[in-house]
């Protein structure tokens, strides 16, 4: 895998001017808040059409402001995590789980969900239940076994411990490490704790203000 | 008062049937208009916002007389649909339901407006990283997070066409059996001699009706409501 991004981009209060490259394994995108880490991921994603630059993934041009291309989102196969789960509130976890498998792939929303999968992040309990009947750390694992399941070639991190408090983590992190010694999935982990990054990121970019600092 | 006679049972059926099949005709429209004012960036959205609320505010006379010149056996319309596919509206019960489904059309619309710009956007997104189009997110993440409003909008529209007067006694006239729904009858009854008795038990029927459909919305919203939360 080789992402290569080169955007800049106009937010509230400051211009969000990024290059970076990012390969297999996880690359980190550290940063304080507000230091426009998610807005890029945005632009990865293909949520923002970013002022000027260029999105490219494996070769494959998603965004090039230049030449005016632009891959809607729903045609990258970027797997997004986001800070908040957005889990679909009227479907059950099962569905929820089924949900990009079923575009991606036209595998039935409702049928049985991947055994490595529900085994790897301890969901078959939760796979009945609506996402509003789950705990934070539960929602999330949902929405990373959601991501996963729509098979992506890319996989963005946004602050996936953030708002989970501290005795909350263990519900999280020993996940993202199978997931990084299992899948083998390339990801981008957006955080602005080095602890949480400290021996799993293969590669780090640091953030401020918008510009790439090391 | 000595219970219902065949003629009030009739008028209530046939105020129901119309007003059903205004409320289901109208709904596609409705959910495509709304999404697109709650969701569509393009000029001449607020034209298209006035269009679909001009029956609201139009007296309900001129709503039915354009519906006459449109939808009558000599309309632009009407005359094409009734040589192609035999339908006729003009003084059907049919045109009573396409009157009950314009009157409607604003406050349907605007319910479902209302409830899919209350869906979170951001879940959206996230149905667009999934491999969703926008029109799939429209079709299994929008309408269905926005099904209370859409079911309150199907009341609220449900109740305006069997309560609408001005624009069906316009376009279709008021024939005993065909085109004359529960507000028309009442109308002929205050108007004959004698006819009070029975003009008193439709009242207290639409009434009843009206409330009971209000009850039922109210009770289905907060079903679905309390599913999710």
């Amino acid at each position: 895998m080789r992402l290569v991004v080169d955007v800049s981009h106009l937010l509230d209060r400051f211009r969000l001017e990024v290059a970076f490259e990012a390969g297999d394994g996880m690359t980190a995108l550290l940063g304080e808040s507000g230091a426009g880490k998610t807005s890029l991921l945005n632009v990865i994603a293909g949520l923002v059409r970013p002022d000027r630059g260029r999105v490219v993934l494996d070769g494959d041009v998603l965004t090039d402001t230049g030449a005016g291309r632009f891959v809607p989102p729903h045609q990258r196969r970027i797997g997004y995590v986001f800070q908040e789960s957005r889990l679909f509130p009227h479907l059950t976890v099962r569905q929820n789980l089924g949900f990009g498998r079923w575009f991606t792939r036209g595998v039935a929303a409702n049928g049985p969900v991947p055994a490595d999968i529900v085994g790897l992040l301890d969901l078959e309990a939760l796979l009945p239940r609506h996402p509003s009947k789950l705990s934070g750390g539960e929602q999330r694992r949902v929405a990373l076994g959601r991501a996963l399941l729509a098979h992506p070639r890319l996989l963005l991190l946004d602050e996936p411990l953030g708002s989970v408090d501290v005795a909350r983590r263990q519900e999280i992190l020993p996940y993202l490490d199978r997931l990084i010694a299992e899948l083998k999935l390339p990801m981008i982990y957006v955080t602005h704790d080095e602890r949480e990054i400290e021996g799993r990121a293969s590669r780090v970019v640091r953030v401020r203000q918008g510009m790439k600092v090391g | 008062m000595t219970g219902w006679s065949a003629a009030d049972v009739a008028v209530v059926l046939l105020s129901l049937k119309v007003a059903l099949a205004g409320t289901i005709v109208s709904l596609p429209f409705a959910m495509a208009v709304a999404a697109v004012l709650a969701r569509g960036r393009f000029w001449g959205r607020g034209i298209l916002n006035a269009l679909v609320h001009l029956p609201l505010v139009l007296p309900p006379v001129v709503t039915g007389y354009l519906l006459l010149r449109v939808f009558g056996r000599q309309g632009a319309v009407g005359e094409w649909l009734e040589a192609w596919f035999g339908v006729t509206f003009a003084f059907r019960w049919t045109g009573a339901a396409i009157a009950a489904a314009v009157m409607g059309f604003p406050l349907m619309v605007r319910a479902i407006r209302l409830a899919i710009e209350n869906v979170d956007h951001r879940v959206e997104e996230a149905a667009a990283t999934l491999g969703a189009s926008p029109l799939w997110t429209l079709a299994v993440v929008t309408m269905p997070m926005a099904l209370p409003g859409i079911l309150s909008g199907m009341v609220l529209a449900f109740a305006k066409a069997l309560g609408e007067f001005g624009a069906t006694i316009t376009f279709v006239s008021n024939i005993p059996g065909e085109t004359q729904t529960l507000a028309l009858a009442i109308y002929s009854f205050i108007q004959t001699p004698g006819g009070d008795a029975s003009a008193i038990r439709l009242v207290w029927l639409s009434v009843a009706i009206s409330f009971a459909a209000l009850l039922a919305s109210e009770a289905l919203a907060h079903r679905l409501d309390r599913r999710r939360r």
